[in-house]
């Protein structure tokens, strides 16, 4: 195996870490924040790539697809929050888990009902299909290339956000100390249905991004769910940059364990959690509690 | 509702379970063997959850390790001697327990409840992608373990009967072993800590210890319930441990009422009927079940145990209205 081949996975574990940034950085503000476990938060990447599927399917487009599922995708985050995951701020975490555990099995039932049981694949834009030649017989598909690029402008974008704007500050104050930021005169009721419906837009928007990569198919999101836990868990619950060093290593174990012990590949991110974890119980970026 | 009407309408209902053979369909025999099982399953998980204050989100894990430990020795076997299979599948289980609760319960809340998931998952891929135990498709086990005295098998555990009433005792001998540590200095500790984990650190008892061997005892009856599984079916595969089946245990839990060793078995009578009889209803049956689940975390928190007493209260109210004397408050 030659230099190139370590190249192209390397680019794979980029893209795959990427991803899973966009769905668990959602997730860690989800618990810093709202100190909500939100099982279901694989069944709306589930969901935004259907939406992709389904919209692309219309519209002819992928881009048309993915401007009309985004608002889509806010309006579900924003109904889920309000009928239901706004009664469980008060209570044990066990609550959250079953409510959002019986969520994701409706959700799995609707994708059944609207869009049936098939696999179905998304076409990529005619203008990112082709690949970059890197050797006389190995090459790099543009639009995977596309997604870390789209992945990075949104990372940066949120950075931006979190450190700079107001929106930011009210996040990071609420991450920190919630009860404070709520006798400080902030409306906490509408900032957690904000974070939760764009935490539910980031994990949509990843499905759609994924779909002409991956193929789309029933319990797509159970796999990225478990693994951006895993994410979360390796960062720091509350940390974006915990949730971008964690994407970014569970990205490389599982791209690299796959070629080298393909075996052993899926065990070896969760070998990593455990280590991680006898290290630092916190996470790697996480407040000791 | 009075302590001595609790231990009645138990033992009423243990006298059915008993009686239920003689005029059940041997179909009936092998759901109701299910149902039990599940119930030993859920009845473990309710230790940590409802009395300890672990929600372990990864229990599955060692229901599958009690499984598995059985097909993977016993897998070319002939005969299956119950004296070796049972303890193995034990000690496999309490081992796993073991290293997994030690890691876990440094941590806490939601970390606590991701990292079990995420352990379970991690056992889940090591048998899902191993083709040496069978990979997705499991492992099948020809036949039922055998408790030899001499050269007679005493137990015959291939007549349906017979492995019914060996699930049925292993139910009732968990719930009076489990009843007993709950009643020990043991239990008292582990509640206390359930309601205020920092008093009772204040007060000098090693939590920690504590929560480990609440986490292996559990593990150790999960691993029983697997075990057991495992011998009905003669079927083990990963989904055995699939996160899907520790949501489903998290349900029976609160479904039944956690905090009460008879909850859970409620809780798995009620899922398992419904999960046989919804489909009837509709294809789509998971969104009934999936909204009855939600409809039990936002308004029943307690579950269903939790009516009991209301339910007692109307009908004590009732019997006393054609009464003249107040009917007298002996309520637990």
């Amino acid at each position: 195996m030659e230099l190139s081949f370590y190249l192209v996975q390397l680019l794979n574990a980029i893209q795959y870490g990427f991803l899973l940034f966009l769905v668990a950085s959602g997730m860690t503000l989800l618990f810093g924040i709202m100190g909500i476990i939100n099982l279901a938060h694989g069944s709306f990447y589930m969901i935004g790539a259907y939406l992709a599927y389904w919209l692309t399917d219309i519209t002819g487009n992928l881009w048309f697809g993915i401007l009309l599922g985004l608002p889509i995708a806010l309006l579900v985050g924003y109904l889920v929050e309000r009928f239901a995951i706004s009664f469980l701020y008060k209570r044990d975490h066990l609550y959250q888990v079953l409510l959002t555990f019986a969520l994701i099995l409706i959700f799995n039932e609707l994708q059944q009902i609207l869009w049936g049981t098939d696999v179905h694949a998304v076409a990529i834009p005619s203008f990112l299909a082709g690949s970059i030649p890197l050797t006389e017989n190995q090459s790099y598909p543009i639009y995977r290339l596309f997604i870390s690029a789209v992945c990075i402008v949104l990372a940066s974008g949120m950075s931006w956000v979190i450190q700079k704007t107001r929106l930011g500050m009210m996040i990071r104050a609420g991450a920190s100390n919630r009860e404070m930021v709520q006798s400080l005169g902030i409306d906490v009721n509408r900032l957690f249905a904000l974070v939760f419906s764009l935490g539910v837009a980031l994990a949509a928007f990843a499905g759609m991004l994924a779909s002409p990569v991956d193929s789309v198919y029933p319990g797509m999101g159970e796999n990225v769910l478990i693994i951006s836990f895993v994410v979360v868990v390796i960062g720091g619950t509350g940390s974006i940059k915990g949730a971008f060093v964690g994407a970014m290593l569970i990205g490389l174990v599982s791209t690299f364990g796959k070629v080298l012990l393909p075996e052993m590949a899926s065990v070896m991110a969760y070998a990593l959690m455990a280590i991680i974890l006898l290290w630092r119980p916190q996470g790697l970026f996480g407040r000791r509690t | 509702m009075p302590v001595r009407t609790r231990y009645l309408s138990l033992l009423a209902a243990l006298l059915l379970l008993i009686l239920f053979p003689l005029f059940g369909s041997s179909f009936y025999i092998g759901l109701l063997t299910r149902i039990l099982i599940l119930a030993l399953f859920a009845m473990s998980l309710d230790l940590l959850i409802g009395y300890t204050g672990l929600v372990s989100f990864g229990h599955a894990a060692f229901f599958g390790i009690g499984g598995y430990a059985l097909a993977i020795c016993f897998q070319d076997a002939v005969v299956i001697h119950l004296w070796q299979a049972l303890p193995l599948s034990l000690i496999s289980a309490a081992l796993a327990a073991l290293v997994v609760g030690w890691i876990s319960i440094r941590t806490s809340g939601i970390y606590f409840i991701m990292i079990t998931l995420a352990f379970a998952q991690m056992f889940f891929y090591f048998f899902f992608e191993s083709p040496r135990y069978g990979g997705d498709d499991g492992i099948f086990l020809f036949f039922k373990p055998v408790l030899m005295i001499g050269a007679e098998d005493i137990l015959h555990l291939d007549r349906e009967n017979n492995f019914y009433y060996f699930v049925l005792t292993s139910l009732v001998s968990s719930y009076l072993f489990l009843t007993m540590i709950l009643r020990a200095p043991f239990g008292k500790v582990i509640t206390a800590i359930k309601a205020n984990e920092h008093r009772v650190l204040a007060l000098g008892y090693p939590v920690n210890h504590y929560k480990l061997v609440s986490f292996v005892i559990a593990g150790t009856l999960a691993g029983l319930a697997g075990f057991l599984e495992g011998a009905h079916s003669g079927y083990v595969n990963p989904s055995y441990m699939s996160w899907h089946e520790s949501g489903i245990a998290i349900a029976i839990v609160v479904l039944g009422g956690m905090g009460t060793l008879y909850g859970p078995i409620l809780g798995a009578f009620i899922v398992v009927l419904l999960q046989d009889f919804l489909p009837s209803l509709t294809d789509h049956w998971q969104l009934l079940f999936g909204g009855i689940v939600i409809s039990v975390a936002l308004f029943l928190p307690h579950g269903l145990t939790s009516l009991l007493p209301q339910i007692w209260t109307l009908f004590k109210a009732r019997k006393s209205s054609s009464v003249i004397n107040p009917p007298e408050s002996d309520d637990d």
